[in-house]
C-alpha cells in the first residue's frame, strides 16, 4: 500500500495516470506484468486496464443512469462474462462493502462514502493485481475518509497492490510506504 | 466467424445497454427519431397515393384490350400520283377483304360505321318515348375489340351480319330511358331514323367513372343492315383491329397503314392521311406518367430520409460530447476502442431503425384508413383507389434507412473514441 504525495501540479495524477495506462508518457519507460507498455496502442491498454487494474476516482466516477449493481458489473461485462455471473459476482463484491442493500439504487441516492464504496467494488471486481487510487478520500469527511481507507487496507490484506495518490498527509500516513514528489521528480528527502 | 459475432450489434446485453441510455432522455430520443421516421412515413403514403391514383386510372380504363387499335382515314397532307394535296377519301368493303388477305400483324379486322359520323348521335323512338343515342354497325367480332357485358338477350351474330337481320344491341342506359322499369325489351322494337329494329340484347360497359355513362348509352346493329337501312353503301367509317400480341403496336400500325397508303395512292410520307389509336400506347403512356410519379416520391422521401439521418447525426454527435466523462470511464473500465465505437453504432442504428419501422408502420396504417374509407363510400372513389405499397419497395426504403443509419453512427463513434481516456475522465 502505496501513497503518493505532494502538492499540486507536482505531477503525482499524471504519474498514477499513466501507470493506469489512461495517459502516454513521452519518456522513460513502464514495464506492466514484465512487459514494456512504451508506445502501447488503446486497445492493446484497454486489454491490461481490464487485467491488471481497478480505478478508484476522487469525483467517484460512477455512470449516473445505471444502478449500483449495473455499475459494478460493468468491467465484467467488458470482459464478456456472460451476465447471471456477472451479477452474482457484481453482487458479491457490494456485499463485501456492505451495500448489498444498495444494489439497485442509483448513485445519485447514495451518499458521497456509499458512492466510494461502489467505486471500490467495481475497481475489485475484474480481479486486478493493482487499484489505482487518485484522491480516493478527497470528496469525502473525515469520519467517512477513514471508513473508506479501512476498507483500502482490507483489500490490500488480501494481496493487492494499492497506489493512492493523496495530498492529505493523515491519508499519506495510513499507508505502508509514502512516495513524495516535486515538481515531477521524486523526492528522496 | 469470431469476427462476425463481434460486430453483431444487437445481442441481448448490448440491447439493454442501448435502452437504458435512450430511456434517459427518452423526450430527446423521440424527437431525433422523428425526422428518419417522417421522411419513411412519407415515402410510403405518396408511393401509395401513387399507386392508389394508378389503380384508379386503369380500372377506369376496365376491360380494355390492349392489343387493340383503331384506323381512321383523314385527308392527304401530300400530292400524289396526279392527286392534290388535302384530298379525303374513305375505306370500303374491299378494303376490309384486302386488310384481311395481306395484313399480317392483325388478327382481326372489324369494319365500323356510326350513324351521323364518328362522335354523332341520334334520336331514338319508341313510343311516345326518346332518347338521343349513339347507333353502331357492327360486326359480331367487335366485342372483343371493346368488350362489353351481355346483361340480359344476346350479342350480334354472324346470321344477323349475313342475313342483314334489323336486330339492335342495346345499351343499359338506353333501357332505362326508353323503356318503363321491369318491361322486358328483347322483342320489343325500336325507331332509329324511321327503320324499325327489334332489340335482341341489353348490355353493360366494363369502363368505370365517366366512360361509364357514355358507354352504355349505345345501339349496335349489323354492319351490313346499317350500310342499307342509313345509305352508307359499301362505306366504312374506320376499323377497329387486333393487332397479334407478338408483334408490337408501332409496327403493326406502320404495316397495316403502309398496306392502305399503296391501296389508296397516298404518298409513302404522308403523315396525315391515315389517324390512328393503339390502347399499347395509350397505356404506355400511363405507365411512364406513373413511373415518374413513383421516382418523384422516392427522390422526395429519400431527401426528407436524408435530412432524418443528418437529425440523428447531429443528435449522436452531441449525445457523444455529453458522455465523454461516461465513455472514458467506460474505457477505464475495460471497454476498447472498438467496443465504445460499436456501442456508438448500435445506438445509432438502432434509433434509426425503430423510427423508421414506426414510420413505415404508422405509413402502411393511415394507407389502410384511407383505403377502408374509400370503401365505405363504394364506388364513389372515382380516379383513386386501392392505395398500396409492395413490400419490395418498404424493404428497399429499409434497406437505404439502415444504411444511413450506418453512415450516420461513424462520425459520431469516431468523435466518441477521439478524445483520450484520461481527458475523458476529467471532463465535468
Amino acid at each position: 500500500m502505496v501513497a503518493i504525495m505532494g502538492s499540486s501540479g507536482s505531477g503525482k495524477s499524471t504519474l498514477l495516470n499513466i501507470l493506469g495506462l489512461l495517459d502516454d508518457f513521452d519518456s522513460g519507460d513502464y514495464e506492466l506484468a514484465g512487459t514494456s507498455m512504451a508506445g502501447l496502442n488503446e486497445r492493446a491498454a484497454a486489454k491490461y486496464r481490464s487485467r491488471f487494474l481497478g480505478f478508484v476516482f476522487q469525483s467517484f466516477n460512477l455512470i449516473g443512469f445505471k444502478s449500483a449493481l449495473e455499475n459494478v458489473a460493468l468491467p465484467l461485462y467488458y470482459q464478456s462474462v456472460p451476465r447471471k455471473v456477472r451479477n452474482l459476482k457484481a453482487m458479491e463484491y457490494l456485499k463485501k462493502v456492505g451495500l448489498e442493500d444498495w444494489a439497485n439504487h442509483l448513485p445519485n441516492q447514495m451518499s458521497g462514502g456509499q458512492k466510494q464504496r461502489v467505486a471500490i467494488a467495481r475497481a475489485l471486481v475484474g480481479e486486478p493485481k493493482v487499484i489505482l487510487a487518485d484522491e480516493p478520500t478527497g470528496a469525502l469527511d473525515s469520519t467517512t475518509s477513514h471508513e473508506v481507507m479501512d476498507l483500502l487496507r482490507k483489500v490490500n490484506k488480501e494481496g493487492i497492490t494499492m497506489i493512492i495518490v493523496t495530498h492529505e498527509s493523515d491519508i499519506a500516513a495510513l499507508c505502508d510506504r509514502t512516495i513524495h514528489l516535486v515538481d515531477g521528480q521524486i523526492d528522496f528527502r | 466467424m469470431k469476427f462476425l459475432s463481434k460486430i453483431n450489434l444487437f445481442d441481448r446485453d448490448r440491447m439493454l445497454e442501448i435502452l437504458q441510455v435512450f430511456l434517459t432522455n427518452p423526450f430527446r430520443t423521440f424527437l431525433s427519431g422523428l425526422g428518419v421516421g417522417w421522411g419513411l412515413f412519407m415515402i410510403v403514403v405518396t408511393v401509395g397515393a401513387s399507386n392508389g391514383l394508378e389503380n384508379g386510372v386503369t380500372s377506369d380504363m376496365g376491360g380494355r384490350v390492349k392489343n387493340s387499335m383503331f384506323v381512321w382515314t383523314q385527308w392527304t397532307a401530300k400530292p400524289y400520283k396526279g392527286f392534290k394535296r388535302g384530298r379525303s377519301f374513305n375505306f370500303n368493303s374491299s378494303d376490309t377483304e384486302y386488310l384481311r388477305e395481306n395484313s399480317t400483324s392483325a388478327t382481326l379486322i372489324a369494319p365500323r360505321n356510326q350513324l351521323g359520323g364518328h362522335r354523332g348521335s341520334n334520336n331514338i323512338m319508341r313510343g311516345t318515348k326518346s332518347g338521343a343515342f349513339n347507333v353502331y354497325g357492327d360486326i359480331p367480332g367487335y366485342i372483343e375489340i371493346d368488350p362489353v357485358k351481355i346483361i340480359s338477350g344476346r350479342y350480334l351474330n354472324d346470321g344477323d351480319l349475313d342475313q342483314e337481320r334489323k336486330v339492335a344491341v342495346i345499351g343499359k342506359r338506353v333501357l332505362e330511358l326508353l323503356y318503363e322499369q321491369g318491361e322486358e325489351p328483347i322483342g320489343s322494337s325500336i325507331r332509329v331514323q324511321g327503320v324499325l329494329f327489334t332489340v335482341v340484347g341489353v348490355y353493360s360497359t366494363y369502363k368505370t367513372g365517366e366512360d361509364a355513362e357514355e358507354g352504355n348509352q349505345s345501339i349496335f346493329v349489323p354492319y351490313t343492315t346499317f350500310g342499307k337501312a342509313f345509305h352508307t353503301g359499301d362505306k366504312v367509317g374506320w376499323y377497329g383491329i387486333l393487332i397479334d400480341k407478338e408483334i408490337h403496336a408501332d409496327s403493326a400500325a406502320n404495316e397495316i397503314i403502309g398496306l392502305m397508303k399503296q391501296r389508296k395512292s397516298v404518298h409513302p410520307d404522308d403523315k396525315r392521311a391515315f389517324g390512328h389509336w393503339t390502347m399499347a400506347s395509350a397505356f404506355e403512356e400511363i405507365e411512364t406518367i406513373f413511373a415518374a410519379f413513383r421516382l418523384i416520391s422516392f427522390i422526395f422521401g429519400g431527401l426528407a430520409l436524408l435530412a432524418g439521418a443528418i437529425g440523428i447525426m447531429n443528435i449522436m454527435l452531441i449525445t457523444v460530447r455529453e458522455r465523454t466523462q461516461e465513455l472514458g470511464i467506460r474505457r477505464a473500465m475495460g471497454a476498447t476502442p472498438f467496443t465504445v465505437m460499436r456501442q456508438i453504432m448500435a445506438e445509432t442504428m438502432f434509433l434509426t431503425t425503430l423510427s423508421g419501422l414506426a414510420g413505415v408502420s404508422l405509413g402502411v396504417a393511415s394507407l389502410e384508413v384511407v383505403n377502408d374509407l374509400l370503401k365505405s363510400m363504394d364506388g364513389a372513389s372515382g380516379s383513386f383507389r386501392n392505395p398500396e405499397v409492395s413490400l419490395n419497395i418498404v424493404l428497399i426504403a429499409l434497406g437505404v434507412m439502415l444504411v444511413m443509419g450506418l453512415i450516420a453512427g461513424i462520425l459520431p463513434a469516431l468523435r466518441a473514441v477521439a478524445v483520450r481516456p484520461v481527458e475523458a475522465i476529467r471532463t465535468e
